[in-house]
This record gives C-alpha cells, structure tokens and sequence, in this order.
C-alpha cells in the first residue's frame, strides 16, 4: 500500500457570492410544491431528484447514483429582492459605519490610517464617530440597527439594495486595510439575492407507518421561502403597490432569518402547527444537542447497562456483583466450534427467558434470529460448527465498568462478573475510592467487550490490580477501609485468640493451608495476621502513631497494622505487597487482609456509642479551668486594645492585631480541651480505636463532640457580618468578645445554646455553598486542561512531545521520573537503605 | 536585570553546540520551544532568528535543568 502524506497548507473561509452559488447548483428552486399526484419529486419543487434522491429506486439524474450512493447536490432560489444575512448583521453594521455614505471610501485618510496604530476594533469605534468624509466633506450619519436585520440612517430605513449598492462600490484596497481579503468575501455578498437550497439529502423526509411523508423542518422553512419568493416576485411584476410589496419583503426577510436561525431573542421562533419552534441551520450544529456535541462528541452504545451501586465485602475486589435481569439482557458472542458445540447448545436450549440461556443466533451465512420458543427448534436444527451465538452473561465474564466524570483512568476499570440476585451493581468497598463513588444513590456503568480482542484489551490495560498504583503519586488508590482496618489493628494489637478460633477465622476467610499458622494453643493477634502473609515477606514500615512495623520472613514481629500500612492512598505494605508479589497474588493478599478485618471484625463485635463522648469529672473540671483561662486573657487583650496599650503585630493595624490574637487564644484553647480529651479516654473506647487506626474519624471529631466545638471560623477569620456593628442583636455593638463572635462552648452532645447554634449554621451554609459552587468550576477547569494536555507523550529520549513531535519539556518533570514509581513523587532513600541494611 | 536571582542564566549557543543539541534530540528548530526576539531575558546576547538560546533554571528536584528555546 502506498501512503500519500499531506499537510494541511492552508484553510480559508470565506462568504458565497451570488455567482458562487448558481455555480454550485443544479437546479433552480421556483414553486414550493413538493410531490405530483402520483408522489414524485416536482421538478423545480425543493425536493427535485436532481438534488439527490431519497426514496428507494429513484435515480439521480445528476450523477446516475441510487439511494445511499448519491451524496446530493445543492439547488438555489432566487430572491425577488435581496435579504440581509441574519449571521453577518454586525459585519454589515461595521461596514455601514466606517464607510463615507456617498463616496464609499473609508472615513479618515490614507496619512491618517497609516500613522494611527489602532487594531481593527479600536479603528471601527473611531471611525463610527466622524461627522464629516474627509474625502468628499459629505456628513455623515450614524447608522443605527433596528433589530433584528433593519439599519436606519439619518430617521431614514436603508433598504438592502441601498446596503447592497454602497458595498459594491467599496474598493479592495479599502477592503484589505479592514483584513477582508475581497478575493473571498466581499461585503455585498453578505445580502443575500440568491439563497442556496441544500442537498436533499440533508434534509430527508420520513414516510410515517401510516404512509404519510413528514418533511424535515429545513424543507418546511424552505417550502415557506419559496411561497412568499413567488408571491413577491408576482406582486412586483403586477405593479402592486409598494406597501405590499415592502410587506411581503419583510416576511421574506422573517423567513430567511428564521431559516438561518430559529432562536434569536428578537426575532418570534417559527413554529410548526403544534406550536413546537423549528429546528432550523443554527439549531442544527449549536449546542448540547447540536451536530458537535450530540452525534460527533457523544456517541451510544450498546452491550452496556446502568443501575445504582450497593456495598459487598464479601466479593473480591475485581468482581462486580451483575443483577440476573441484567446478565439475561446483556450477551457475550460465542462461535461454536468442536470443542464447544455441546456446551453452548445447552444455551440455546434455555432460549432467553431462562438462565444461562442465549438471545440470538448468527446462522452460517450471517442471518440474525431470535431465540424464542418458537424459533428454537428450527435454530437447534441449524446449529453447527461456525455459527455462533449472543449468550447470556456468565460468572467469571470480562466487563467494564465506570462511574462518571471519568476524571483519570482508574474511573473505568475491568471487573469479572459474579451473578448475584438483586436489582444493583455491587462492588467492593475498597474500590470506591478509585471511582470515587458511595452508596447514596450512585449510579455507575457497564460495557461488556464483544471481541476477543476487546476483551484481551481489557484484561490487559483495564484490569483492577494493574491499577493500584496511582499514576498521578505513585500512590495506592486501592487499600483496604474502614472495618478492615479497625479489624486488622485490633487483631495485631491486643487480641489473643485460641488456635481453634483461629483456625476458624481463617477458613471463612479462604485460606485453608494452615501451614504457616504458629504452633501454640494461645495465639497472639499478630501470629494469625501472620499466617495470611507470604513466607518470604520481610517489610519494614510505620505506623500511623510513628511505631516500627516489622515483619520478617512472612511474620508481624513488631508493631500494628493500620491506615499507614494497609489503607488508602498511602499504604505502605498495599504497596509492598504489589510490588513483590505482582498484580494478581498482590491483590489476593490485600483481598485476604480485607476478609480478615472484616471477620475478625464481625465475631468480636463492634459498636461506637454515645458514651464513648462521656467525659471524667476531672477533665471536665479542667477544660473549664481552662476555659476561664482563655476568656480571660482575651478579655485582657480586648482592655489593652480599648485602653490603646496594645502592640502591634508586625504588618498588621490595630483591628487584626486584635483579631488575630483572640483567634491565636481561642485555637489554642481548642487544641488544649482536644488534648486534655485525648489523654482521658480509655484505649478501649471504640470511637478512639476507630481514630486511631485510621479508620474513620479523627481526635478533633472526638473533642468537638464531648467537650467543645469551638470557634467558628467564616473565611479568614471569626464571623463578622449581620447586623451594623455586631453579628445578633443581643450583643453590644462593635463587641469583640468570643461569644458575639461564633465561639461556641459547648460540645455537640452537650448541646449548642441558640446563639451558638445560629453561628454553627452560618458556617455550615457557607461551606455547603462553597462546595456546591466549586465542584462544576473546578470540574470546567479540569476538563479544559486535560483536554489541553491530552495528546502528550513522553518519548523514549524522556523528552516531553505533543503530538506533532514538539518538544514541551526537555526532561519529563526536570528528573525524568516515573511518578508511578515514586512515593508521592520522591523517592524515598531512607527507607530503602534502612531496608536493604536489615536484609543483609 | 539580568543579575537579578530570579532570572535564570541565559546562554546563546555557538554553531556547534546548536548541531548537537538539534542531532541530541532529533528535533528540527521547528519542533523547539520559542523565544521571541524581543524578549527582555536575550536583550543583551543580540540573538537573531534561528539562534537556539540555552536555560539554565534551577529546580527543586534535580538541582539544574536545561532547556533550549529557539528564537522567533
């Protein structure tokens, strides 16, 4: 095969001039008749064969083609008076105004236009304003527009033609010292004396079931130009007199418009009889459903479903639970071969009401039939090697699966299907966090791959366990959550279990090789973690409290699990354990891990409770010393600032100075109360066991719950906002004290007096309406630069290339790193050495 | 301006050093990055079209980085 390479030199666009489009067509549009009696094309009616053909059997005497083959050709009508192009208006009002209304030549001379710097736009606003041609010292009058497509000079209506004959009379150079090349667009041909008529083609009528032909909305608007073209032109010729036929013009002129565009503020929608407004050129191309976005942006599919998504720990985490209905409707295409026949028959005898049964079959010869009970028979007949048919989904089948927006490419990923009963997709938990979905009414999608290369494809590129690793940090996106990690730290905390148990534990969790399970009757926690590691497993970590976690040859010797080792985003074993054991043993030993904590999760039994927010007397006592404390040395701060004793912070005037340290005072105060809770609440609190794995929750949630929310912050500081001079009416005005000023005592379960309720709402409506404001504008941003940056690659010199070769970056990030391989974008040299050192 | 700290070092390249930085990354000058002409940073080198100017930035991750921008 020969490739020919060529370049795009050069595009111009430019206008049609009247010639243009007689040239272009091919036939003369003159009655707005569509069909004879017997139901074929008029000539001369706008849906003349000449301009393609769009019913079976007819041929195209312009190029002899049939259906399908005759691309169509335009015709053109002839306007009995020129029109004004809606889309051109403002050019031609440009124009009107920086041309000299009798001599036709631009308003200022040559001198002048070669000394003024002025770009175009700044040189038309100029030009609107000069009175008199400096030319011909004719005055001049502003033109004004009287929408939609009216220009009115001096009180006076210009007509078209007027327009027309005053563009004509422009010269090129004129022309070209506005950046219009007249070679392409000369100004008069933006009025209109000949209008093209598109291919039929463009605009096909359907034949309804009832046999009834419903045109297509241009042919309407069309049909509609051409009736009131004729009238007018009988009219004029008539010598009818010039109200009428000033009448029939502007209709003309309505029509065009609409023609062009059927949603101008101006001009009323033409409707169709039922009163819905056309869908005329404009309509066509614009917008969410215009030709851009709807059918060359977004396209359909089939062989996909959408439900709403609910939790499943108990499937793995590259599974995806696929209701029944579903798995019937969605089909997977499978050939019959030798080895199969037997096998795939069985679906075929199912049909598709029962399943695994199959919905169609493909004969030899390609024929499509639907398995019914009807037709079952008659297909069991032709049944061979080589045909092949759709059968339903099965356990174990490559799909994929997405939730939108589809920000990186860990939204969608390949699953393998479990059939389960039930109306919702089901995933695992531990891989909402890629797909950034929850449960609260989430609706995420399905595609099922209908090539074996599709599905290779898939499996290849798509697959959950390839995508671990975030390509954006270096990251683990997948680790495990919540129960699983409360689990898992409880485990290899404290917990001390009888071998049995033990035993037990780990059978319902899969694992059925006992070896690696230390001897003993008594079992720590840490040992049964153990025996779901590999052997050879030797790892040294962190802990979220900054303990050593050590495990040597496959056993946890120091240290617990938590959110540091095997959570979201920065897990470090996650990680380990991907890296050394590959994807799919990776991802079954985070799968075993998940299944752990959850089990052990479940047999201890797991409960937060409102009492785990009960504080001691004694801390209550001290919070409130403390609280006493604070206000008191705010009030000392409010006395210095009233009395002008205070000093200044640096780069601050009085009021900040002030501000700043209440706020400095009040945080402060906050951080004591939350430490003074932290260091008073039993280690078996439930709520804590929960912060402290990494869980869910945090200290801050604690203390805000038993002791104190504290200060609510709006934007940079306190509230400071409502009424002249303070935030409710109870307070004194100009009031700087705590209280007045969104500092709230209480704690959530103490209850929040009124006053304090109040601000906590303030705040809270501030930050949902921040939220609800951000998310579509960082969403547009987001969307703009990866659009921006979609074609980028890096080269195998680490160069960083678009698409056409162009060098972006000369070193892909200034270090040529794979942030892949990274931890959160560094490479972290401590660790390894430390690594390599207690290997040796 | 140029002494100031932020202005990373700006260098003309001779002809030699252009052929090897163009053969090193297999690029045309067109598939460089540009400067313009009249860019404050190259005042001072009397840089003509087509001479390939050499960046040394220095970066928070490899210390120095450099980068070649050819001039328009």
């Amino acid at each position: 095969m020969k490739y020919i390479y060529k370049k795009v030199g050069s595009i111009t666009f430019g206008l049609l001039s009247s010639e243009m489009i007689r040239k272009m067509a091919v036939c003369k549009v003159v009655t707005p008749e569509l069909y004879d009696k017997e139901g074929y094309p008029v000539d001369g009616g706008l849906m003349d064969v000449r301009m393609g053909v769009i019913d079976p059997g007819l041929v195209c005497p312009t190029d002899g083609k049939k259906l399908r083959d005759c691309p169509g050709y335009f015709g053109y009508i002839e306007l009995a008076r020129p029109v004004v192009h809606i889309k051109y208006v403002d050019v031609i009002l440009a124009i009107l105004r920086s041309f000299c209304s009798e001599c036709n030549k631009i308003l200022m001379t040559e001198e002048k236009l070669g000394a003024s710097k002025l770009n175009k736009k700044e040189l038309m606003a100029k030009l609107r304003n000069i009175k008199k041609c400096p030319h011909c010292q004719v005055k001049q009058y502003t033109v004004k527009i009287e929408k939609p497509t009216s220009f009115v000079e001096n009180d006076r209506r210009l007509s078209p033609i007027q327009v027309k004959s005053r563009f004509e009379k422009i010269s090129d150079d004129d022309l070209r010292k506005f950046g219009i090349d007249p070679q392409s667009a000369r100004p008069e041909w933006m009025i209109l004396t000949d209008l093209p008529v598109p291919p039929v083609t463009t605009r096909p009528s359907i034949t309804l079931e009832t046999g009834e032909r419903s045109e297509d909305d241009l042919t309407h608007k069309l049909s509609d130009i051409v009736r009131i073209n004729q009238r007018l032109f009988e009219n004029i010729n008539a010598g009818a007199p010039e109200i009428i036929v000033e009448d029939l013009w502007d209709l003309l002129q309505y029509h065009i418009t609409t023609y062009f565009d059927n949603s101008i503020s101006s001009v009323p929608p033409a409707r169709h009889r039922g009163g819905q407004p056309l869908k005329t050129l404009t309509e066509r191309i614009k917008s969410k459903e215009g030709r851009f976005r709807h059918n060359l942006a977004g396209k359909r599919v089939n062989f996909s479903a959408r439900t709403f998504i609910t939790p499943d720990p108990r499937i793995k985490f590259n599974e995806v639970g696929v209701p029944l209905i579903v798995a019937k409707e969605l089909t997977v295409p499978e050939r019959v071969t030798e080895w199969n026949l037997n096998y795939l028959k069985k679906f075929v005898e199912n049909g598709s009401e029962i399943y695994p049964g199959a919905n169609y079959f493909f004969s030899l010869d390609g024929k499509k039939k639907k398995i019914t009970e009807d037709t079952k028979e008659q297909i069991l007949e032709e049944f061979q090697i080589g045909c092949y048919i759709e059968r339903h989904l099965l356990d174990g089948d490559t799909v994929v699966f997405n939730r939108q927006p589809s920000l990186h490419r860990m939204s969608i990923m390949c699953h393998k299907v479990r059939i389960l009963p039930g109306k919702s997709f089901r995933l695992n938990p531990s891989v909402c966090n890629p797909y950034n979905a929850d449960f609260d009414g989430d609706e995420m999608n399905l595609h099922v791959p209908q090539t074996e290369e599709a599905r290779a494809e898939a499996e290849i590129l798509m697959e959950v366990e390839n995508h671990i690793i975030s390509p954006k940090n270096g990251l683990n996106v997948i680790g495990t959550t919540t129960d699983a990690i409360t689990g898992n730290f409880l485990l290899t905390k404290y917990m001390k279990i009888s071998r049995e148990e033990a035993v037990d534990i780990l059978y319902s969790i899969g694992i059925s090789d006992f070896s690696n399970l230390k001897s003993g009757k008594i079992l720590e926690g840490k040992d049964v973690f153990s025996a779901i590691l590999p052997k050879d497993l030797s790892f040294i970590g962190t802990s979220k409290e900054k303990h050593d976690v050590i495990i040597k040859n496959g056993k946890l010797i120091e240290g617990v699990i938590d959110k540091a080792t095997i959570g979201e985003d920065n897990g470090t074993l996650i990680r380990r354990l991907h890296a050394v054991y590959g994807a799919e043993e990776g991802i079954e030993l985070i799968n075993k891990i998940f299944r752990l904590g959850v089990e052990i999760l479940l047999r201890k039994g797991f409960t937060s409770s409102i009492s785990d927010t009960d504080l001691s007397k004694d801390v209550i006592m001290k919070n409130k010393e403390k609280l006493i404390y604070v206000e008191n040395k705010v009030n000392e701060i409010i006395e210095e600032h009233k009395t002008g004793k205070l000093e200044l912070l640096p780069g601050m005037d009085e009021y900040g100075t002030v501000e700043t340290l209440i706020l400095r005072q009040l945080n402060q105060l906050r951080d004591k109360i939350g430490e003074n809770v932290y260091e008073n609440v039993s280690e078996n609190n439930p709520t804590i066991i929960m912060a402290r794995s990494g869980a869910k929750g945090n200290f801050l949630n604690l203390a805000q719950m038993s002791a104190m929310v504290g200060q609510q912050a709006m934007g940079e500081g306190r509230i400071n906002m409502g009424y002249k001079g303070r935030t409710l009416s109870t307070f004194k005005r100009n009031s700087l004290s705590p209280e007045s000023r969104g500092f709230i005592k209480n704690g959530y379960k103490q209850g929040l007096t009124p006053v304090e309720f109040f601000f906590h709402s303030i705040t809270g409506r501030d930050s949902l309406m921040d939220t609800a404001l951000r998310t579509p504008k960082s969403g547009y941003l987001y969307r703009r630069l990866a659009n921006a940056l979609q074609d980028m690659r890096i080269e195998y010199d680490n160069t960083l290339r678009d698409a056409s070769g162009k060098i972006i970056q000369f070193k892909f990030g200034d270090d040529g790193l794979d942030v892949s391989k990274t931890e959160g974008g560094k490479i972290n040299v401590q660790r390894i050495v430390r690594e390599v050192k207690a290997n040796v | 301006m140029m002494k100031h700290i932020l202005i990373p070092e700006h260098r003309k390249l001779n002809e030699e050093e252009t052929k090897e930085i163009l053969k090193k990354y297999n690029v045309s000058r067109k598939q460089l990055p540009r400067i313009k002409i009249n860019d404050a940073a190259i005042l001072e080198l009397n840089p003509e079209k087509g001479d390939i100017i050499e960046i040394i930035r220095s970066s928070p991750t490899t210390g120095k980085s450099y980068f070649y921008r050819v001039v328009v």
